[in-house]
């Protein structure tokens, strides 16, 4: 089976650091890593490969030219294939339009590499944290999906049996491939990469692609076929002058703080 | 849809979705039915609640006491449990007959999936777990404001030209709308095309894990423990707490993955964010990937030994001791309050 992952180059969540002065992200000396939950969605389409033998694990990213790195990432942790979707026309999309673009890519690569049949997404990025791209890639595809999964409980050439985790339990949920499948941390534990991973990484072959080469319409590719925009940036008033419960035992210390809640009326 | 100055003008109003899972009506509803109530005031406009499921009309008239002017009900047995394509489809045709301006829906699990798809079908604007609306002033759009980069960067962000411009907003970001006995509204049946409105996929069942535990996503107040808790029976003390003040329990990545508690617990980057009016943290250090999680909190009381972990100056409050000794000594206190 054909198995897709789209991952993201995003700041190590360490390392995050935004200017208060302008409101915008401090570009330098920021690490880059993989989007932490891609890593979920990764393991798990290297599982569901040694599973059913015979199949094949292609990445997919779209970014800068530096995203190259998460590819060879991916293929450290037992990606087979890359795919690096780069191109100017695409800056600045919203999540429409680059679930359009990824969308459009995932169409060629089944076209030109061979039928995939599962597409695994990582819940949300730990930039823009919206969850939008997996389901919206489905509503591109045609192809049923679950977002939130936190198993998947069985998995044949033709379907998948997923629980989709839920406010109050778990759903069970059963779908033919092929179809987009969004994971979250509970998942699985991904392995580091071996040292064979490693060695494969530095030599793998990354398969550039252009808007124009999957076929992206200019009206629905980039800022312009973005129906959403930024309007202002800025960064949250973070807590910093905390006050310190005093008391000389754990009774004064308690009873000063349920005093502090009822003052302001949160108890 | 993209629209331009003569079609704007066929949407109108202000929509909310009315969440049902498994079944009940989540109370999500009325904390986007104060929020619509409060964004109409700058219009002025008709807010309108939408009820999807098997057996949902019934909720239909506690949505119109607590502010909807107008109620749509889609209801049929194939909506009895959410399957993405079939609500994604029922939706978007109830949004292309009858035009709302705005669209506003919890950022759940069902809204999360269910907003993104929607969007693509109609072709408009989403943004995601908004923690605060305006409307602005001169355009009359709404202004929805996110917090991303793990809550360290706020972004304001607008749907310009596509209709209608469609929000999820994080549970807890509003209060519950009230109740006016005998407010009058109307109630509109959209018909279910079963031809139409289908999925490969196949519910198969619900599996119920809470029984009398609250969900941390619409918990009023959050009691978090961390790596400072030394085990899992020492959830046993937060409980009692959380218990105690009608809250639910949380807790870290260390915790969770040290298997003293199941990962619907877990707060932070890699589990859930949270809007609780109290978080209270328990040995828990303060790593950015935690506070990401818990940064919209109103008010955050941190309880360690160690006076310099970092979420000892990034919380409102400090408590600087033994956990095992200062929880007891809040339940206590707490009892005591309550009592008199």
């Amino acid at each position: 089976m054909h198995i897709l992952t789209c991952v993201k180059q995003t700041p190590a969540s360490d390392s995050i650091k935004v200017d208060p002065e302008t409101g915008c992200l401090v570009r330098s000396g920021v690490e880059s890593a993989m989007n932490p939950f891609d890593e979920f969605a990764l393991e798990e389409a290297v599982r569901t490969k040694e599973k059913l033998p015979g199949s094949t694990v292609s990445s997919l990213t779209m970014g800068p030219p530096q995203a190259e790195a998460v590819l060879r990432e991916a293929v450290a942790r037992g990606s087979d294939n890359c795919f690096q979707l780069t191109d100017r026309a695409l800056a600045g999309s919203d999540t429409w339009a680059t679930s359009y673009a990824l969308a459009q890519a995932i169409k060629y690569i089944s076209k030109t590499q061979g039928e995939i049949k599962l597409v695994l997404c990582g819940k949300q990025t730990n930039d823009s944290d919206t969850g939008h791209i997996g389901p919206q890639i489905s509503s591109w595809l045609g192809w049923p999906n679950a977002a939130f999964v936190r198993k998947i409980e069985a998995v044949t050439e033709d379907s998948i049996r997923v629980e989709r985790l839920m406010e109050d339990g778990f759903d069970v949920v059963e779908i033919p491939l092929p179809a987009v499948i969004s994971v979250i941390k509970e998942i699985n534990n991904p392995r580091i990469a071996s040292l064979k991973g490693r060695l494969a990484a530095k030599k793998a072959k990354i398969t550039p692609l252009t808007a124009s080469e999957i076929g992206c319409i200019p009206e629905k590719t980039g800022m312009k076929g973005s129906p959403t925009s930024v309007v202002r940036t800025y960064t949250p008033d973070l807590k910093t002058n905390s006050v310190r419960i005093e008391g000389a035992t754990p009774a004064e210390q308690a009873k000063n703080m349920i005093g502090e809640l009822k003052t302001r009326q949160l108890i | 849809m993209r629209t331009d100055e003569t079609t704007k003008k066929d949407y109108k109003g202000i929509w909310i979705y009315a969440e049902v899972m498994h079944g009940k009506l989540v109370s999500t509803a009325y904390e986007l039915l104060f929020g619509a109530r409060k964004l109409a005031q700058d219009l002025p406009t008709e807010i309108s609640a939408v009820l999807m499921g098997s057996d949902v009309a019934k909720y239909a008239d506690e949505l119109i006491a607590r502010g909807a002017d107008k109620v749509y009900i889609i209801e049929d047995p194939a909506l009895e449990n959410f399957v993405d394509d079939i609500y994604t489809k029922a939706l978007a045709d109830l949004i292309r007959t009858h035009k709302p301006d705005k669209m506003i829906i919890p950022a759940s699990t069902i809204g999360r999936s269910l907003a993104a798809k929607v969007a693509i079908e109609v072709e408009t604007g989403l943004t995601a777990d908004a923690t605060d609306i305006v409307i602005h002033k001169e355009t009359g759009l709404m202004h929805a404001t996110r917090p991303t980069f793990g809550g360290n960067l706020m972004a304001t962000i607008v749907c310009k030209n596509h209709r209608p411009e469609m929000v999820s907003l994080r549970p807890l970001t509003y209060p519950k709308a009230e109740r006016t006995e005998g407010r009058k509204g109307e109630k509109i049946r959209f018909s279910f095309d079963s031809a139409k409105y289908t999925s490969k996929a196949v519910f198969r069942e619900f599996v119920k894990e809470l029984s009398d535990d609250i969900d941390i996503g619409s918990a009023e107040v959050i009691v978090a423990g961390g790596r400072g808790l030394g085990g899992g029976e020492s959830f046993k003390l937060l409980k009692d707490l959380a218990q105690t003040m009608g809250g639910a329990v949380g807790a870290s990545r260390a915790a969770v993955d040290a298997g003293w508690i199941t990962f619907r617990h877990q707060i932070g980057l890699t589990g859930k964010t949270v809007k609780p009016k109290l978080y209270i943290a328990a040995g828990i250090s303060g790593q950015v990937q935690h506070m990401a999680g818990i940064n919209s909190s109103d008010i955050i009381v941190a309880i360690n030994k160690d006076p310099e972990a970092p979420i000892m100056k990034q919380a409102d409050y400090a408590i600087t001791g033994d956990l095992f000794e200062v929880i007891p000594a809040l339940i206590e206190e707490y009892n005591k309050h309550r009592k008199s």
